[in-house]
């Protein structure tokens, strides 16, 4: 509040003269169409130093965006474009609530380095709907109720992703193996195993 | 649409609150058995399923506006520090900081009631120090690294035992036990009723401090549009956390809109104001634009709430018969460095019969992170004592456990000298007994040959869960008729949007599809409380029905006119009403607000009063089975079996997701969770989900849940009582029990790990 620190809000409307000539989060991205104005660029460009370009495919959308070496694909995923079903719980590869599938393996996007995604085709949460419809792995776990607060849930769907491709009948020992890196604090985990054996069942989890 | 104001008491989290609220007074009987229901009750899939599994949910975590910014916090690396300078001159150097916030440039707001948002004095590892905002996440994070701060370090005490000595270093100017006294308890007369036992027994046990560490870190995104405030915020208490804001900034409550659709988990740690949502208000103030701010998965395990600790020392008389004559109870536990509740005699005063009863909690200042409600405060730990020191009780008057707890079965609420309004236990201890298969103990304890040992145990639960007035509901009819339930309840992952649509689809007899359920927001919704002391389906889903029943009443009327027939020869049958006198003519419910002139009809409903004169509370018990390999001291949980008097089922599917959720939260603590400080440098050792062990889909055992209630029509016209805090309960006391029942050797410590089995086998 510093010098204007009365808080009774009429101060206030003069900060509001400052609104909207900052950089937006969305036009770090470098995206085909141009979006972002040579201004922003040069803004970004002087924010994000030591940034490099970078190429990947997200959910069969190519995108080319400039990062510091040291961002995560996590957080280009949340922040750079906007697809937040990709959560970050840990933010240290312990709790798998950043699952997303990196040329079809799970991987920990907290702990992978955008860069070192490059070239590489993503597939997060958002990525396994065909338009507005669930796949059937998604509806899984609405129908055997496989979550509570659904806030590990997509990493545990994107788990389940790989663990069905690999071996589409699992048993109940090789779920619990295969979805033993992701934590469910609510603890639903007794029907996160239901759903990937429904879906499993459903034999059209692929 | 009748209602009026009462005095209306009822138990939340850390004790009972008495005010005036709302109530509704024409509300209609409670409904009869399950059985008479077509929705309530059955398996319905979550409503907001499809928004959490395909990604598009939107927490406060998730909440993007355009422009926004981020904000990081330097906290104290220290245990117990003051703060002699600070210089942010090279921070504010970086290019894209766009404000910093410390003591020396922020108003001294109150906080924690005896101390400020930035107080320069700080008392735990992970006290907030200053907070930069920026342009993204990682400058923020670089310029933190450039603050200067110099501290002075000041002696710390990280213990409550220690806390207690007398030249302990003291956290506040009033002393290290907060209040100054132990809050105690007492009836009948204890010398005597320990005089008059046969048998008295004496322990001391001790669980350890565990974390809420929900997946969804403490954040909120805030922005300002000219004067009014909108805070996204990972809250349990959205009209708790507006008022808290108002209060803060000094500006008026209807200038804040506190919204949360989603929330990653609280269980109770996100039900008050977090400082980091004022810190972002101020600098979203200053700058002009919308920030966003989030604590660290570091700080959730340092500073936004934990389950306290505790070290309770319990002296238990009974007579050879078995009669209960004497429970006393003295316990300490650690608060952290601020206000929290310690106490963990509830159990003891409450759940078994006993003339005569004493206890006292002490409730200390550490220099650690505050205390905040946990799942059932005081309970786990409390039940933990009681319950082990029960059964060593049973042993020796060589009865059986389950027959000592029904030898000593309360039939009224000593405490409040009231009658219950249904009590179900004994039929809970009978199912849960024939499902575990309790004959099947080991007698005598510890008799199983071999390396590996089983054993069977169980515990008792009660909590109070009734919840009670004031909520409030609002249902909005369309011409289409879709209709929409607007409430100031929030669903934390326990299943409320669902039960309030099946409750409204119910009365309205219409498929729960049709309706939309809108939650946590402060802007548009009817009061509702905090979603906390498992009173949330208690106390609003009688109010969905008031305002479906009031809905319906209004669309009778509505169609009488039209037919000019009167009500009462009207029939509401599916969503249609049909005229008696004539079944040829009906009217759909939409038909009916068609032919009216407003474009939404809307009903208003409320919670009815509780009934005076009764406690309401659950009940119940749990059983577990478990396996203990005596030569590397590793307890498995093989199975429980959960059997429990919650009143009546809302819905299955959520219902048994939750009681899972309890249990395997319950092993956790059994089992694995604990913080840990190092006394020499007074540092938290558990920061991160590595080093505390959290349960995952690997540790879980076989579990049956068995609910022997089917409403409690004194409560409420849906008769519910509340089920998150009893499902966590007794897990971890009937563990400890049938960790006993396999190895014959009693583990008094939590959590019980393999080096303190082994140390009790051969130490």
């Amino acid at each position: 509040m510093g010098e204007n620190g009365s808080s009774n809000g009429i101060s206030r409307r003069k900060f509001l003269k400052g609104f909207g000539t900052g950089v937006v989060g969305s036009s770090m991205v470098l995206n085909s169409l141009g979006a972002a104005t040579k201004e922003e660029k040069e803004q970004m460009r002087e924010y994000l130093q030591n940034a490099e370009p970078l190429t990947l495919t997200v959910n069969r959308r190519k995108h080319r965006l400039m990062v510091e070496a040291r961002t995560t694909l996590a957080e280009v995923l949340r922040n750079y474009l906007q697809l937040t079903g990709t959560k970050i719980v840990c933010n240290q590869g312990e709790c798998g609530g950043c699952t997303v599938l990196l040329d079809g393996k799970a991987v920990y996007s907290c702990h992978l380095l955008a860069l070192d995604a490059a070239g590489k085709s993503v597939t997060t949460i958002e990525g396994l709907l065909t338009g507005e419809d669930l796949h059937p792995l998604q509806d899984a776990f609405v129908e055997k109720d496989g979550l509570q607060c659904g806030f590990c849930t997509p990493g545990q769907i994107m788990a389940a992703k790989e663990l069905l491709a690999k071996n589409p009948r699992p048993t109940r020992k090789e779920i619990q193996h295969g979805m033993a890196g992701n934590i469910c604090r609510c603890a639903a985990y007794p029907k996160i195993i239901e759903s990937v054996e429904y879906a499993a069942g459903m034999g059209n989890s692929q | 649409m009748a209602k009026k104001i009462v005095k209306s008491r009822f138990y939340f989290e850390e004790g009972f609150q008495e005010h005036l609220a709302e109530v509704s007074t024409d509300s209609p009987e409670s409904w009869g058995d399950n059985d008479t229901l077509e929705i309530v009750g059955k398996p319905v899939s979550r409503i907001d399923g499809y928004d959490k599994v395909s990604g598009t949910a939107v927490y406060a975590f998730d909440k993007i506006f355009p422009n926004m910014t981020y904000a990081r916090t330097l906290r104290c690396p220290h245990p117990h520090a003051k703060i002699l300078s600070i210089n942010t001159a090279e921070a504010e150097k970086v290019k894209g900081v766009l404000k910093i916030l410390t003591h020396e440039n922020t108003p001294k707001i109150p906080w924690y009631g005896m101390s400020y948002l930035f107080d320069p004095h700080l008392r735990f590892e992970g006290d907030e120090v200053a907070v930069v905002v920026a342009e993204t996440e990682q400058i923020a994070e670089d310029a933190l690294q450039l603050i200067e701060v110099e501290y002075e370090e000041l002696p710390f005490v990280v213990d409550a035992g220690n806390a207690m000595e007398e030249d302990a270093p003291a956290i506040h100017e009033s002393g290290n036990i907060q209040g100054g006294k132990p809050s105690t308890y007492s009836r009948g007369d204890i010398e005597q009723g320990l005089k008059e036992a046969d048998v008295v027994l004496e322990d001391t046990f001790s669980t350890q401090v565990v974390i809420h560490n929900p997946t969804e870190f403490h954040c909120s995104t805030v922005n300002w549009d000219g004067d009014d405030l909108t805070v996204w915020d990972s809250t349990q208490a959205i009209f708790g956390v507006r008022d808290s804001i108002a209060r803060s900034l000094k500006i008026p409550s209807n200038k804040v809109r506190v919204i949360k659709q989603y929330m990653g988990g609280g269980f109770g740690s996100k039900l008050e104001l977090g400082k980091y949502t004022i810190m972002a208000a101020l600098a979203a103030r200053d700058i002009g634009r919308p920030v966003k701010i989030a604590v660290d998965r570091r700080t959730m395990n340092l500073a936004v709430g934990n389950r306290p600790d505790s070290v309770q020392t319990l002296k238990i008389g009974a007579k050879k018969d078995g009669t209960l004559t004497a429970i006393a109870h003295s316990s300490f536990g650690a608060a952290g460095a601020y206000p929290s509740g310690a106490g963990c005699s509830w159990p003891a005063r409450s759940m078994y019969n006993c003339a005569n009863v004493f206890t006292e909690d002490y409730t200390m200042f550490i220099n650690a992170g505050p205390g905040r409600p946990f799942r059932a405060p005081g309970h786990p730990q409390g039940f933990f004592a009681l319950d082990s020191l029960l059964d060593d009780v049973a042993e020796k008057l060589e009865m059986d456990p389950l027959a000592f707890r029904l030898k000593n079965y309360a039939e009224i609420d000593q405490v409040a000298n009231q009658p219950y309004t249904s009590k179900l236990l004994k039929e809970a201890y009978d199912e849960g007994a024939k499902a575990i298969g309790w004959e099947r103990r080991r007698k005598p304890a510890g008799s199983d040959q071999g390396a590996i040992k089983s054993g069977i145990g169980m515990a008792s639960q009660i909590w109070w869960g009734g919840g009670g007035p004031p909520a409030g509901a609002m249902i909005r009819l369309n011409r289409d008729g879709s209709l929409r339930v607007i409430a100031g309840t929030q669903d934390i992952g326990t299943g409320t949007y669902t039960f309030i649509a099946q409750v409204a689809a119910e009365v309205l007899e219409v498929p729960v599809d049709q309706i939309e359920v809108i939650l946590g927001d402060t802007a548009v919704a009817p009061y509702c409380g905090g979603s906390g002391g498992s009173t949330t389906a208690p106390s609003v889903s009688p109010a969905v029905r008031d305002a479906a029943e009031k809905m319906k009443a209004k669309l009778i009327s509505g169609a009488a006119a039209v037919f000019e027939t009167p009500e009462n020869q009207l029939s509401y049958k599916d969503g249609v009403i049909t005229d008696n006198t004539n079944t040829s003519r009906s009217l759909g419910i939409a038909e009916v607000v068609r032919k009216m002139r407003e474009r939404v009809l809307i009903a208003n409903g409320a919670r009815g009063e509780n009934p005076d004169g009764y406690s309401i509370n659950s009940f119940g018990a749990q059983f577990a089975d478990v396996s203990v390999d005596t030569e590397t001291g590793q307890v498995t949980v093989n199975r429980i079996v959960a059997s429990h008097d919650i009143g009546r089922i809302l819905n299955r599917k959520t219902l048994e997701n939750q009681f899972h959720g309890g249990m395997i939260q319950g092993l956790g603590y059994a089992l694995m969770e604990e913080r840990v400080i190092d006394k020499n440098t007074g540092k938290v050792m558990t920061t991160n989900l590595h080093n505390y062990k959290m349960p995952t889909v690997k540790d879980i055992p076989e579990m049956e849940i068995i609910i022997v209630s089917d409403g409690d029509p004194m409560i409420s016209n849906t008769g519910v009582k509340g089920i998150g805090e009893p499902a966590i309960i007794p897990t971890a006391a009937a563990i400890a029990n049938a960790v006993y029942n396999a190895i014959g050797v009693r583990i008094k410590s939590l959590p019980i790990t393999p080096d303190k089995v082994l140390n009790a086998l051969y130490g």
